[in-house]
């Protein structure tokens, strides 16, 4: 898919994320739409060793979620890749469901491990990047965390064993959207400057536009080649992007939409799947 | 009577005194040769936990974290979940004490491949006082879904339950206590983890006990023979309790007590309470940590200080024996 087709399909992901939210009555729209782009280029831009058929292959490429609560955007992505079926998806969060409110490990096809208590899938990541290097693997751990999430100590500690064993198949992509639960990441727990301070943990950082794809995309393959250090990837993101009203503000971190925002959000995706203003799935 | 079957030693005025970690860092060495899916996590506390022969033949499976223990946890977690067999160390004071959530979520969510060892168990950190010491751990981990929770009560019997614990599939928290302590069990002694075991015969009071205290029960029982015939059972596995044993004693001899080096909030005294409440109830009295801290001290002290000897184990006998008579 070029970068124009997939960006129509992160928009159609949103709405799928605004549709579960909404079916589920709680949960985490913000961060989801927020990092819509970069879960949509990764799982269906091909940027990743993975094959839905056989979800445990060994030499696949682990992708680690540890923000657990951005989950609603992974789930659906994983279902548009044909981990498991579409119709799956308005099970979030109910009775007997695989779609945990926090994802469980391999509860679910794709899902690596548990989340949603902050910092420890980074240190999962490691140790599967760790067991990698032991087995002379090739394949790539991804670790996927949120700004606010930087706040636990562990999630330092990880940097630091990173370091050590300069795990270079580990690449670690933050969502730096600045909100968390009780407002704006520098004010409630200051992260800057965040960019040196993980420089200093040993990492080649890399700021990108998260809603790029083009720059995601580079980014991504330039940890590749990146032997020397593991690679950060700050993607610079909008929380509740492309919904206008979700937008940058921080109460929709953990808020589900109400049936009439849900409309209104759904038309504004709606519109937005288009290209150069021709409607191209309606 | 000593129970034979259990093949004890024979000699038991010259028995033999031995640190457990001695038995696991043997062990560890032996089974790492055995299966390369065997790797060591470990948190700046190598020789205290008898690592270092480990270190020198395998130092590739060797992780060293440093003072992480909640990395450490993770870490485990993610080799677990590609194959390996984690063996997670440190000070049961640190792990499972500092890392629990991470044992919790990353590891007995689902059930996840990892071993933790908690070493220098109970007052085995004597001198450096409360903060180093653990009454808490077996409580905090028996809580834990899909935990089994170990504390073996001699060196033989470390070695045998280290090679149990890695052929099983699923987390395990076994614990240690530090000081060179009378070996009781031999080679030859069975050992099965969820099976208690009947060390010594006797029909008028059950003493259960784990870790440390099985020798002290041992002694307690020698000293009343004659007059009480005391059954002494070794539970080195606390979860899963084996309660088809712990009934059948109880059943036996109508009076029971318990013996750990730990709180008798939580650990085996409430486990062998719940037990028996639910099924066959029976006057009962703890012998452990009674909900208090320790200090400073040589652990010899502070066992008879805070009342974790075979004296407060006779004590408690004769309190049941004699309400009965």
């Amino acid at each position: 898919m070029r970068f124009s087709d997939l960006e129509v399909k992160a928009n159609e992901i949103r709405a799928e994320v605004i549709k579960m939210l909404v079916e589920a009555g709680t949960g985490h729209p913000a961060g989801a739409l927020g990092s819509a782009d970069f879960w949509t280029l990764l799982y269906l831009g091909g940027l990743i060793k993975i094959n839905p058929q056989d979800p445990w292959n060994e030499d696949r490429d682990r992708v680690v979620l540890s923000a657990g609560h951005y989950c609603p955007v992974l789930y659906a992505v994983l279902a548009e890749a044909g981990f498991f079926p579409k119709e799956e998806l308005s099970s979030l969060r109910k009775i007997d469901s695989r779609l945990q409110g926090h994802p469980v490990a391999r509860m679910l096809p794709g899902i690596e491990n548990s989340s949603g208590t902050l910092g420890q899938g980074i240190s999962v990541a490691v140790g599967m990047a760790l067991a990698a290097r032991m087995d002379k693997k090739k394949h790539r751990v991804i670790c996927f965390m949120g700004d606010g999430e930087q706040n636990e100590g562990q999630v330092w500690e990880a940097y630091m064993s990173v370091a050590k064993y300069k795990l270079s198949n580990l690449t670690i992509v933050i969502d730096r959207n600045n909100i968390q639960i009780d407002g704006h990441t520098e004010d409630v727990m200051p992260l800057e400057p965040l960019e040196e301070k993980l420089k200093a943990f040993g990492f080649a950082v890399i700021e990108v536009d998260g809603h790029n794809m083009e720059e995601i995309e580079k980014a991504m393959n330039r940890a590749k080649v990146t032997f020397e250090k593991p690679t950060a990837i700050v993607l610079h993101t909008i929380p509740g992007k492309n919904v206008d009203f979700m937008e940058n503000d921080y109460a929709w971190h953990g808020r589900a939409p109400g049936m009439g925002e849900t409309v209104q959000a759904l038309m504004e995706l709606h519109k937005l799947r288009t290209l150069d203003g021709k409607i191209i799935n309606d | 009577m000593i129970n034979h079957e259990m093949n004890l030693v024979e000699d038991w005025n010259n028995l033999e005194k031995r640190p457990m970690r001695d038995g696991y860092g043997e062990a560890m060495v032996e089974m790492a040769r055995k299966n390369t899916k065997v790797v060591v996590l470990i948190a700046d506390l190598l020789e205290s936990l008898k690592l270092d022969e480990f270190k020198k033949e395998f130092p590739e499976r060797l992780i060293e974290v440093g003072i992480q223990e909640q990395n450490m946890m993770g870490l485990a977690a993610g080799m677990a979940l590609s194959g390996k067999i984690p063996f997670v160390n440190s000070f049961a004071c640190f792990s499972p004490g500092r890392n629990w959530e991470q044992l919790r979520i990353s590891v007995c969510l689902t059930k996840n491949n990892v071993k933790v060892i908690g070493g220098h168990a109970g007052f085995g950190n004597g001198t450096d006082g409360a903060n180093q010491q653990s009454f808490e751990d077996m409580a905090i981990t028996r809580v834990l879904p899909n935990m089994i929770v170990l504390a073996p009560a001699d060196y033989e019997q470390i070695k045998k339950a280290v090679w149990r614990v890695m052929a099983l599939d699923g987390p395990v928290y076994m614990r240690m206590t530090k000081p060179a302590r009378e070996g009781m069990t031999t080679r030859t002694t069975p050992f099965e983890i969820g099976k208690a075991q009947v060390f010594r015969e006797g029909k008028d009071i059950s003493v259960f006990a784990c870790g440390s205290m099985v020798y002290e029960a041992m002694l307690a029982a020698k000293e009343l023979a004659g007059t009480v015939e005391v059954e002494v059972i070794n539970v080195h596995t606390i979860k899963p309790l084996d309660t088809e044993a712990v009934v059948k004693s109880a059943r036996k001899t109508g009076k029971v007590v318990t013996a750990e080096e730990h709180s008798i909030i939580g650990g085996l005294g409430s486990a062998v309470a719940e037990v028996l409440g639910e099924n066959y109830p029976v006057p009962m009295r703890r012998v452990g940590m009674r909900d208090t801290f320790g200090e400073s001290g040589e652990p010899e002290e502070l066992m008879k200080k805070y009342g974790l000897t075979k004296n407060e184990i006779i004590k408690e006998i004769k309190i049941l024996v004699n309400k009965n008579e």
